[in-house]
């Protein structure tokens, strides 16, 4: 009874932190511009299903595609004895779907049980290639700091919700063996489970009553515990992107790669230009916002950008692509998607306490990422490719520089002379127009 | 034999009744580069050759604005696109193929929300139409028999729009050998020209993009790298020279593959 109270008030705890972490994203990711994304639907299942759900992109490199995948599917089906977990916490019930499942029941957590020894080896092997073989991707500069913390500190809570499963099942193990179990359903002397049926005797197998029930209880209250914990540490980490990806899958950019935006208050511009009989002098119309012509803060991309920033979990496969990153230029589009979210939480914080027109006089151009960075970019669209949930640094990059540009008339002096010749002489080098069929007379 | 060339403009076309299958779209680097000029003219060989009835804008071709919208310049990008759509579609233009993957890109993707709808193809889908429907034969052929030959993606050809096939086929048609690079089609490093970076110096590093991409494709030993972008021929006719390989390997566009496999 007491153990049912302190379920349910840890449940809601755990639920509800996370409820109010998530909501604070989502406003966060709402201050972005408008855009349209809900076209198409079919084929967003389809990219869904294929990207998120099949990793279908992480394939590109199998090894760490492969170790990545047995940790996914064993997170995943691990959620179904989570299921079995809040059932007995609540009812204080023990294994309660065992004896309706039966033979299914057994197969099923042995199933756990054997994803779970592959995640076991999946996390070492990552652990180990961030911390001893120091992978040039997982070592970068913008790395350093928090986010290698982060990525560790999610590898070690994955080694330790596995070692409370495995207590919890081991324990329970000889405990059935011993007909000393808490569940009434006792009979053939085992659980019969893959991993547990001999891991269990092996390690707990000299204990008395007394301790294996400690440590069955302490493997299971600990299970429980470290999902909560995970959980609610998700919106703080990168690891959020087991979430989100999903979301930013079904949301991806279903144009070609090569098309960038249209930008819609240009053209108002460039058509009132062009139009002999339009009168230069009107006023504007009423109630029309001044745009601000591509981004210099957060709040000038669009909301799918900011998905696109708490969606990624650094794993550099965009930066490891970049042309320009591979040459030593200081260009990382992870550091870009990064930056963004960086700033986007610090500018969401800033919008929480003190309201919608405050301004704490930083900007993500400038303060976070330098226009050295983003002149290093050839627009090749490799960054784009590389990443294995859809995430798109180049729509970020080139709306920084439609900012330089048309706001603050900053950028490198040639690219200034390309223009002038381009609004000249319709090339971007100083040729006259009336000689563009000169080479056909050519020998 | 002369090399005169003759090249029919939309204008003229107009004015003697005539409505062509195709327009030429050359280019900027395709009319005043003196390389991709080159580029141009095997386009021009193979489309005569073929009988496609085709012409070009001439003087009243402009830049497409790419590299302005590349560089964040989107007011110059419109005023080029709005232009362009206004002479393309006073002579009721339908269907263009581009000599360079940007003006391709851009014409294709580009201009349709700004009201300007073409059916928009690289020189490499052309050719490969020709020579599936039978109206290009690759008689000559030999001089590339077994040859080793590499192909470098473009960027705004391969990963923009997913044109990968295309060139690749013409290279086997030749009888050729077809070496990868390591990093090819959907993994292809760029050569470093896109985005604006043609135009200007690039950003502080310790290596330009166009060595990193040149030792690659010397990597495969191949004796021809070919491209489909003026471009990408630029940077890496830059990167061979400056790997002393020039008497060894030489940069050709597919055109110009064709263009001489053909006799032309």
């Amino acid at each position: 009874m007491v153990s049912s109270i302190i379920f349910i008030l840890l449940s809601i705890f755990g639920f509800g932190f996370f409820t109010w972490n998530a909501l604070k994203i989502r406003q966060n990711i709402l201050l972005g511009r408008d855009l349209d994304r809900t076209d198409n639907k079919s084929e967003r299942w389809k990219i869904m299903t294929l990207v998120a759900l099949g990793q279908k992109k992480m394939f590109a490199r199998p090894i760490p595609a492969m170790l990545h995948f047995a940790l996914y599917a064993a997170f995943v089906i691990t959620q179904i004895e989570l299921i079995e977990i809040i059932v007995d916490g609540i009812s204080s019930s023990h294994r309660i779907f065992r004896p309706a499942l039966g033979g299914f029941y057994t197969f099923m957590v042995s199933f756990i049980e054997i994803l779970s020894v592959l995640a076991t080896v999946a996390t070492i092997a990552f652990l180990s290639r961030r911390n001893l073989l120091k992978l040039p991707r997982l070592n970068m500069k913008e790395l350093i700091g928090w986010p290698k913390k982060d990525a560790n500190m999610i590898l070690i809570m994955e080694l330790i919700l596995v070692s409370f499963i495995f207590m919890m099942n081991g324990a329970d193990e000889v405990l059935y063996s011993k007909g000393l179990s808490h569940a009434a359903n006792l009979g053939e002397g085992t659980l019969g489970l893959s991993v547990s049926s001999w891991l269990g005797p092996l390690f707990f197998g000299g204990m008395s009553e007394h301790s294996l029930h400690i440590v069955e209880r302490v493997g299971w209250w600990g299970h429980l515990s470290m999902v909560f914990a995970f959980l609610n540490y998700l919106p703080y980490s990168k690891h959020l992107h087991i979430l989100l990806a999903f979301p930013n899958t079904w949301y991806s950019n279903l144009n070609k790669k090569g098309r960038l935006t249209n930008l819609e208050s240009v053209t108002n511009e460039v058509k009132l230009m062009m139009d002999p009989n339009a009168d230069p002098y009107a006023a504007p119309a009423e109630n029309t916002e001044p745009v601000t012509f591509g981004a210099k803060d957060v709040r000038d991309l669009t909301w799918k950008n900011l998905l696109d920033a708490y969606s990624c979990t650094e794993c550099g496969r965009c930066t490891s692509s970049c042309p320009a990153n591979i040459t030593g230029k200081l260009l990382s589009p992870r550091k870009i998607i990064m930056d963004t979210r960086d700033r986007l939480t610090e500018v969401g914080d800033n919008y929480r306490k003190h309201g919608k027109e405050y301004s704490d006089g930083k900007s993500l151009l400038i303060d976070y990422i330098t226009e050295e960075e983003i002149w290093a970019c050839t627009s090749c669209n490799a960054c784009v490719e590389a990443c294995p949930v859809n995430i798109d640094p180049l729509s970020i990059i080139i709306d920084l520089r439609r900012n330089l540009v048309m706001e603050d008339s900053k950028m490198p002096t040639e690219l200034a002379g390309m223009f002038t010749k381009i609004e000249n002489n319709g090339a971007p080098w100083q040729f006259a127009q009336a000689d563009r069929l000169k080479w056909a007379d050519e020998q | 034999m002369s090399n005169l060339l003759k090249v029919p403009t939309m204008a003229e076309m107009m004015s003697s009744g005539e409505v062509p299958d195709v327009l030429f779209w050359v280019g900027c680097a395709g009319s005043f580069d003196d390389r991709a000029k080159k580029i141009t003219k095997a386009i021009v060989k193979i489309l005569q050759n073929c009988h496609v009835k085709f012409a070009v804008l001439g003087a009243e071709e402009s830049c497409t604005g790419d590299p302005a919208k590349r560089a964040g310049n989107e007011f110059l990008f419109q005023m080029q696109a709005m232009m362009n759509i206004q002479v393309l579609d006073g002579y009721e233009i339908k269907k263009i193929v581009t000599g360079c993957p940007h003006c391709f890109n851009t014409l294709k993707n580009e201009y349709p929300e700004l009201g300007g709808n073409y059916v928009v193809l690289h020189h490499t889908e052309l050719i490969q139409e020709l020579i599936n429907s039978g109206k290009l034969k690759l008689e000559g052929g030999a001089q590339f028999k077994g040859k080793k030959i590499t192909f470098h993606d473009p960027c705004y050809l391969g990963r923009a729009n997913d044109v990968y096939e295309a060139p690749r086929s013409l290279i086997e048609k030749l009888d050729a050998e077809l070496v990868e690079m390591k990093r090819c089609k959907t993994n292809g490093l760029c050569c470093g020209a896109g985005g604006a970076q043609m135009f200007k110096e690039a950003e502080k590093g310790n290596k330009e993009i166009n060595i990193e991409r040149t030792e690659e494709a010397l990597e495969t030993t191949a004796e021809i790298i070919a491209t489909g972008c003026p471009f990408c021929n630029t940077m890496m006719t830059d990167g061979v020279k400056l790997a002393g390989k020039e008497a060894d390997v030489k940069v050709l566009d597919i055109a110009e593959l064709i263009a001489s496999a053909s006799d032309l």
